[in-house]
């Protein structure tokens, strides 16, 4: 029903223009990290000589490899890099699939069960879409460091898991299944627990595909939260990490390391999205429904 | 929004909804409520003494000139990040529907500032424009522009409008081009047959019909514009140049971490909560009416 | 239209839509073209309509070629199978549409509209949307929208295909009367035999992107020009026997048929019979076709009787007012010779 072979005559002669434009729009997404990839290959010095050449250098690997190996050493003593992506990638698996679970065992809860003060707490649930954590931030922490989590995964990531962003997208798509299924499991002999492993997560597989792409770059992308809630630098994930290294982005700073460690944080999410495409198109576009 | 075919149990449900209840309870509701009733408090930063004064820190905040600058700072913030966001975003989706061939690569690669951290957008841009070393700094100069973001305001502003809006294309980018593969090819060729050109085609029939995703785009952008950028701004100028781009959002970190007025941050929390509650239902009010299609 | 060859892609490989399709509809006439899905009926209307590109030959409405002309400047006005009509217009301005373009002037428009409107039963719903009408009702406003344009060309593409049985008759009938007072000339594209033999005056029957028969109704009728043809129009389905033809022999399988008049020629030839055109036949053995009675479907009106003569099954339409074969009966068939029908067994064309 989409795009058909045959708008041919509809668009005569608007697609060399259409692919200008396209092309000019892949131009300005890609030159930021483009030159990012070039500064990562050179030396300070041939960033501080401005302009800075547009070709890369030779000193990619070298680059690279320190970064990784032994962060940045500047007013701000970073730790290796892969320690930061290390906790970045932890942070954000334990978001993404924390919220999966959470919200999908609640999700199916609210649709396929009826009990008193379901409606109440459907929407104390979809409230919590509307407050982002930068809104409640100072009493967050409060609480967190009363429960003592300080500097610790649970507090990096149990507030992050507190918005409801799964349960009501499930709950849309739970509404979707067929009556005829339940009743078919029901003379099956199928209990809700039964029915929930064997046919409702099998076809949610769609949605838990995109909400993990979306949820993993959530977790991964934070920086308030992770910022205040620790104040060990070995726990510091590579997002706050990058905005640390630069200082108050005076030239000084060895802006070479920066950017290949800004390459590396935006690799995993980036090849996650890529990879995961469809599905979290797909999933992206149904969650506003 | 109801299922006509329900389990019988009744003790299940509320265990499956447990593990969401306590976490949003301790972490969402608990905090929340703190923060309403912090703003009523004056208290002073090491919580030695504790002042109910019901609405005197809404009275001082609304009363502060500076708070009413970064009111207005923000509204700029917002309206020019959007706009910068959609309008492109719009024209590449039009014209990513028309290619059919090499669409899917396209899509996948406008996609790609989605996955980065506005902290990340922020470094990046801040790192093209810096006033020595940046590319794009030394073309402006070049150029005969002068750029200066740690001295100049404005530039500063430009320098995270910029950086947000750039991240934000790719979302609606996705958004309009799902919204406009919606649009039944049939109606086009009705319009087409009934004497309209392309141009024409677009203002009367595809673009009142987008109008849907336009709203939800625009809430969602403005959503954005007032709280995501958090991380942009703290990376790119940490507010400043003085205040130049202190943003609402900033401006509670800021007096809450680094002033430690607790008071006033609160009750500047709790404006911008109504703000975000006002903005989302809107939303939800409007979609319920959505246009349908024949 | 005359010679059209429609090819999507290019280079080797690339698969021929229309493989060539010559017809001139008169001035007024309302020609329905009909084919199974895939015969490339849709995209015939279409490349008349634009929306598809021409790749060998011309189309020309009136005096003009029209295969480099936009849609917008045809002068057409074409009915969509699903209305295509525009969801956040109501139905007034979803009339009025094409006529702003055009830029008439408000009067005229709310005239033209009104009248179109009358003449659909429409006046009621002006101030609706699409969203609130039924398909029928919607039906209605896609072809009020055609009829305000005045256009020189309508174009319906299967525009009954998504109504219920009961509105199809309804409307058909409507598409007549409708015909019959404009006198525009219309290309009507149904995969429906039925509809076809009704609303048209003459019929494009199509197969595989190759036009098999341009005629009218009775024309194809009787005197199909292909064996697609044959086993097309018409229900239930001519009788189509393949065998060795030999002067008045003709052999199908174990049996041999006598036949009332001699075949066109010798040799392998296929043999149409129409089941409603075996007008005499008796129980018992005869001097004529010899049929066993293996099973018998009642219709109400009539009675289906099927057997087999030699290999191939017969169906013969029994009348309800005679007496009715009892299965297992052999039945003795009279065929008069202006009931035949030869075809090439190879081409499938007609034999004469």
């Amino acid at each position: 029903m989409s795009a058909s072979h045959n708008s041919a005559p509809l668009q005569s002669g608007v697609n060399w223009l259409a692919h200008g434009v396209l092309w000019l729009g892949i131009a300005i997404t890609a030159f930021p990290l483009y030159i990012a990839f070039v500064a990562s290959s050179l030396t300070p010095q041939d960033i501080a000589q401005a302009p800075m050449p547009l070709w890369p250098g030779p000193h990619l690997l070298d680059n690279y490899r320190q970064t990784l190996i032994q962060g940045l050493k500047g007013t701000y003593l970073s730790p290796p890099v892969w320690l930061m992506l290390w906790n970045s990638l932890l942070m954000a698996l334990i978001i993404a699939g924390g919220k999966i679970v959470v919200s999908i065992l609640s999700a199916y809860a609210l649709a396929f069960f009826r009990f008193p003060g379901r409606n109440v707490l459907f929407w104390m649930i979809f409230l919590t879409l509307m407050l982002p954590v930068e809104v409640r931030i100072l009493p967050t922490y409060e609480v967190v460091s009363d429960l003592g989590l300080i500097n610790s995964m649970a507090g990096l990531t149990l507030p992050l898991i507190a918005s409801a962003t799964g349960t009501l997208l499930f709950r849309q798509f739970f509404l979707t299944i067929p009556d005829e299924l339940v009743e078919a499991a029901r003379m099956d002999g199928a209990g809700p627990l039964r029915f929930f492993k064997d046919v409702v997560l099998p076809l949610s597989a769609t949605n838990i595909a995109a909400l993990t792409v979306i949820l993993f770059i959530f977790g991964w992308n934070q920086y308030l939260w992770p910022l205040l809630i620790t104040t060990d630098n070995r726990l510091d994930t590579i997002v706050v990490g990058i905005t640390k290294m630069i200082g108050s982005g005076d030239a000084a700073t060895d802006w070479n390391l920066v950017m290949a460690t800004t390459l590396l944080a935006v690799l995993p999410p980036v090849l996650v999205v890529v990879l995961m495409r469809r599905w979290f198109v797909k999933g992206l576009v149904d969650s506003e429904k | 929004m109801q299922r006509k075919v329900v389990f019988p149990q009744k003790g299940l449900p509320y265990w499956l909804l447990a593990p969401q209840l306590a976490i949003t309870l301790v972490f969402f509701f608990w905090p929340g409520g703190q923060a309403m009733y912090m703003s009523l408090l004056l208290q002073d930063p090491f919580g030695h003494s504790v002042q109910f004064v019901g609405l005197e820190n809404f009275r001082l905040v609304f009363a502060d000139e500076d708070y009413l600058q970064a009111v207005w700072r923000t509204a700029y913030f917002s309206l020019a990040v959007t706009v910068l966001a959609m309008v492109p975003g719009l024209a590449l989706a039009v014209m990513a529907d028309r290619v059919i061939k090499g669409g899917t690569a396209y899509t996948t690669a406008m996609l790609v500032p989605y996955a980065i951290a506005p902290a990340v957008a922020g470094v990046l841009w801040l790192f093209m424009l810096n006033p020595s070393i940046g590319v794009l700094a030394w073309w402006l100069k070049h150029a005969g522009v002068a750029w200066n973001p740690t001295l100049d305001g404005s530039d500063a502003m430009w320098l995270v409008i910029l950086a947000s809006a750039w991240k934000q294309v790719a979302y609606n980018f996705l958004f309009f081009l799902a919204g406009l593969q919606a649009i039944p090819k049939s109606l086009l060729e009705a319009a087409a047959i009934d004497g309209a050109r392309p141009f024409r085609r677009f203002y009367t029939i595809v673009f009142p019909l987008l109008s849907p995703t336009t709203f939800f785009l625009l809430v969602v952008g403005l959503v954005y514009a007032f709280f995501d950028t958090f991380g942009v701004i703290d990376a790119v100028s940490q507010g400043g140049p003085a205040s130049a781009t202190e943003t609402l959002v900033y401006k509670v970190y800021k007096d809450g971490i680094h002033s430690l007025d607790l008071g006033g941050s609160a009750a500047q929390s709790v404006v911008l909560m109504v703000i975000v509650v006002a903005l989302t239902m809107i939303q939800f009010r409007f979609i319920e009416r959505r246009v349908h299609y024949s | 239209m005359s010679n059209l060859v429609k090819v999507y892609g290019s280079g080797a490989g690339a698969v021929p839509v229309i493989h060539g399709v010559s017809a001139e509809v008169a001035d007024g006439e309302f020609v329905v073209i009909v084919g199974p899905s895939g015969c490339g009926k849709s995209t015939l209307l279409r490349m008349v309509a634009g929306l598809e590109s021409v790749s060998g030959g011309k189309i020309a409405i009136g005096a003009h070629v029209v295969n480099n002309v936009d849609p917008s400047e045809r002068d057409i006005a074409m009915v969509f199978q699903n209305y295509a009509l525009y969801p956040h217009f109501n139905v007034f301005d979803n009339m009025a549409y094409g006529l702003r373009i055009r830029k008439l002037p408000a009067h005229e428009i709310k005239a033209r509209v009104e009248k179109a409107a009358k003449m659909l039963e429409l006046s009621h719903l002006l101030e609706r949307k699409p969203g609130q009408l039924s398909g029928g009702q919607r039906q209605r406003v896609a072809m009020g929208r055609a009829i305000v344009r005045s256009p020189q060309v309508f174009l319906f593409d299967e525009p009954l295909s998504n109504l219920d049985a009961k509105l199809r008759a309804q409307t058909r009938l409507e598409i007549r009367k409708l015909h019959a007072e404009l006198g525009v000339t219309s290309l009507f594209v149904t995969h429906d035999q039925v509809e076809a033999m009704t609303l048209a005056q003459r019929m494009i029957v199509m197969n595989a992107g190759l036009m098999e028969q341009f005629g009218t109704p009775e024309e194809v009728y009787a005197r199909p020009a292909s064996t697609f043809v044959a086993g097309f129009i018409g229900s239930p389905p001519m009788n189509l026997m393949p065998g060795l033809a030999d002067g008045s022999r003709f052999t199908l399988g174990s049996q041999v048929l006598t036949l009332p008049s001699a075949a066109p020629r010798s040799g392998e030839l296929i043999l149409g019979l129409r089941p409603e055109h075996v007008t005499h036949w008796t129980v018992g053995q005869g001097g004529g076709w010899s049929l066993k009675v293996e099973m018998i479907e009642m219709l109400g009106a009539e009675r289906l009787v099927y057997g087999h003569l030699g290999t191939q099954v017969f169906t013969l339409r029994v009348d309800a007012t005679h007496v009715p074969p009892k299965v297992g009966d052999l039945l003795n068939l009279q065929i008069e010779p202006r009931h035949l029908h030869w075809f090439d067994s190879k081409t499938g064309k007609r034999v004469d």
